[in-house]
């Protein structure tokens, strides 16, 4: 098995006939994910990707048509808000958002109603995720990802593909890899994926990739000293040489008011069992020395 | 976006709030006008304040009282001109000094943890909430507001009475909460205070009344809302900016300033940051955070470049970029321009993988860059590469 996303994702990319959901859908594709539909309103009836993937003008028909039960949005952060609605509204229940540069307060409203339908957000920002072997949901390199059951969880993109390459490259292969996005306002959050994570039999192991700003870290911490006991644990933080007060780059990475750093979050990690990396490439030899054998 | 407080105060007066009046002065001369304008409508005292986005400007001299347009303009001379912790004071506030009852604070942040907007009130005014926070947390009262109706009369009512103006100012107190809370979503703020929020003393046709003003104000605007604020943007303040942060914003380019003498270019936020740290870990210090974001091309890494390189401080140069969208080939290609056009010969090292590093690496290998596999070798390097230019120079 694998969260999130498996053999079993039927996905429908929204703003497929775009430049970035053209390309990335493509690479899904080639990945093996199954794409069942696009989405691009006005654009119903064409057929994307080499005429492999029917175009529809609006999600309920793209689900309808399609069984689709899963999405991945590539459309403009003025548009995005209500492509998520769109989604939840059709019946998804996953929806990856990988837009950038959404105004945070048009996410506060969006992520209670997708709360109150019962379905899951990931991001927005975010690089989506890979089930190695099984689906490739968003925008990470197919070719860094080796089958495996670690688990990985992070709110960076290309940090990420830098801890995953190493662990490959030493062996370690993933059975879900999932970046939740580096905006203040998220659907999942750090806590939400190790919960999966637990309840998955598959994974065995979890690596949790964090960076200033914020209290998600902490917050799952506090949870996995309570329930990950005896699970092999490794984290690595960005952001330790990061000046107070200043955005760096990640909307919702910004040390404020003293809170947020990166000494705080590697302290709470490694007081619930974490082994913490002064680097990613460190990553794989933690995860042997807390235990791990895969 | 930070806002100075005279802006602060405008968006508080635009949503009906009570500020009292203000002006804004750049000069001496200008400070003492705007004392004797408010002198000669009955004011006895004004108050004179630094107009910098740092905080705990009252500490560092930043805010003075004055008796006389003279003096007025004898203490605007003495602020003017100062330095508070690292920003040049370029402009002062001057308003009437209020008779001060007493001092509470409000304030509105984006909570990331609960997603909701979590409005904040504490009879400890005129403090940093910070410390109130730290030494007595249970001073502050809390209420979320909801998502889709905002924050309830009853919810400000709960506020009020936990500060203890639950008496003649509750109406009002309501009034300003809500109105706090509609700034937010009609500015995209993520975060507003008004502190003090104070009761003041005011004269009246019979005798003296009480009411609620707001006193000061800050507020942060969020800067992926900016494009459908230009009104807003215009608020930014160039003075208080480093100039290539205007340069970095035209080509999308994440670019913070730092201390030390190794310049970075990488690609992503996270790795960005990272970078930072090995370099630091490496025994370096990072001149800059840099993310040169997804998908870049030549002209986006030349004006990198340019940015990095504007820093007299830099001796050396680490680029580490992992490709996904952003292609290593496009990055070699960029990188060799620009140091072909580049004036100051700075030592760099390269580290490109992911998608077409294989061609990146022949690029870089036939212009003689000096590369690196991983990242930490290439943090290394670096600082190597910046003390040998340091001791050459020396």
């Amino acid at each position: 098995m694998s969260i999130l996303i498996g053999r079993d994702t039927r996905l429908v990319v929204q703003g497929i006939t775009g430049r970035e959901g053209e390309f990335h859908a493509r690479q899904m594709l080639e990945y093996g994910t199954r794409i069942v539909a696009g989405v691009t309103p006005g654009k119903g009836g064409l057929h994307a990707l080499d005429n492999r993937v029917p175009v529809f003008d609006t999600m309920v028909e793209a689900v309808r048509e399609t069984g689709a039960n899963t999405s991945c949005i590539f459309v403009p952060a003025a548009a995005a808000p209500d492509a998520v609605l769109e989604a939840v509204g059709a019946g998804i229940g996953t929806v990856f958002c990988i837009t950038e540069g959404i105004p945070a307060l048009d996410m506060l409203p969006v992520v209670e109603l997708v709360r109150q339908a019962g379905s899951r957000l990931v991001g927005p920002n975010c690089p989506g995720a890979t089930s190695p072997g099984r689906a490739k949901v968003g925008i990470i390199p197919g070719s860094i990802h080796r089958e495996g059951s670690v688990g990985v969880v992070s709110r960076s993109g290309t940090l990420t593909y830098e801890a995953v390459q190493a662990m490959t490259d030493a062996g370690i292969g993933q059975s879900t890899c999932i970046g939740i996005g580096g905006d203040p306002i998220v659907g999942t959050a750090f806590l939400d994926v190790l919960q999966l994570f637990a309840a998955d039999p598959e994974t065995e192991a979890i690596v949790l990739i964090g960076e200033i700003g914020g209290g998600a870290e902490e917050e799952a911490a506090a949870w996995a000293a309570d329930h990950l006991r005896g699970v092999p644990l490794a984290a690595f933080v960005a952001g330790r040489t990061a000046p107070e007060g200043r955005r760096m780059g990640h909307a919702g990475a910004i040390i404020s008011g003293g809170r947020g750093t990166a000494a705080e979050k590697v302290a709470a990690l490694e007081a619930a069992g974490f082994r913490v990396a002064s680097s990613p490439t460190e990553l794989p030899a933690l995860l042997r020395t807390a235990g791990y054998r895969g | 976006m930070k806002l100075h407080e005279a802006d602060a105060k405008m968006l508080l007066v635009a949503q009906g709030l009570p500020v009292p009046p203000w002006a804004v002065a750049r000069t001496p001369e200008e400070a003492g006008e705007a004392a004797a304008k408010f002198m000669a409508e009955g004011t006895r005292r004004v108050v004179v304040k630094a107009q910098v986005l740092v905080g705990g400007r009252g500490k560092a001299g930043g805010v003075k009282l004055a008796g006389t347009p003279a003096e007025a303009e004898e203490v605007a001379g003495r602020i003017l001109g100062m330095d508070i912790k690292g920003s040049l004071v370029r402009k002062v506030l001057v308003g009437p000094a209020a008779m001060i009852v007493r001092e509470y604070y409000l304030g509105a942040i984006l909570d990331r943890a609960s997603r909701r907007i979590v409005m904040m009130a504490s009879a400890e005014g005129g403090v940093e909430i910070e410390e109130v926070a730290r030494v007595t947390p249970a001073a502050i009262h809390r209420v979320a507001a909801h998502p889709f109706l905002g924050l309830h009369d009853y919810q400000a009512r709960e506020l009020a009475f936990a500060v203890g103006l639950g008496g003649p100012h509750l109406r009002e107190f309501v009034r300003i909460a809500r109105g706090l809370i509609a700034l937010m979503a009609a500015n995209d703020a993520d975060l507003v205070e008004v502190n003090p929020l104070a009761v003041v003393r005011e004269p009246g046709p019979e005798g003296h009344v009480e009411r609620l003003a707001c006193l000061d104000a800050k507020i942060t605007l969020d800067d992926s809302a900016l494009p459908r604020h230009p009104e807003l943007e215009r608020l930014r303040d160039l003075d208080e900016e480093d100039p290539a942060d205007a340069e970095a914003r035209h080509y999308d380019i994440s670019f913070i300033h730092l201390d030390g003498t190794i310049g970075c270019m990488v690609n992503g936020a996270g790795l960005a940051m990272t970078t930072m740290d090995l370099v630091k870990q490496a025994g370096g210090e990072p001149a800059n955070f840099l993310d040169i974001g997804g998908g870049a091309k030549a002209d986006r890494v030349a004006a990198a470049m340019r940015l990095i390189l504007g820093d007299p401080k830099v001796e050396a140069i680490l680029v580490n970029i992992f490709g996904g969208i952003t292609r290593g080939d496009e990055v070699a290609r960029g990188l060799i321009e620009a140091r072909n056009r580049q004036e100051r010969d700075v030592p760099m090292v390269v580290r490109i993988v992911g998608t077409n590093a294989a061609e990146a690496a022949r690029l870089l290998h036939e212009a003689s860059f000096e590369t690196a596999a991983t990242l930490d070798e290439a943090a290394g390097k670096a600082v190597a590469a910046a003390r040998r230019a340091a001791g050459g120079a020396r």
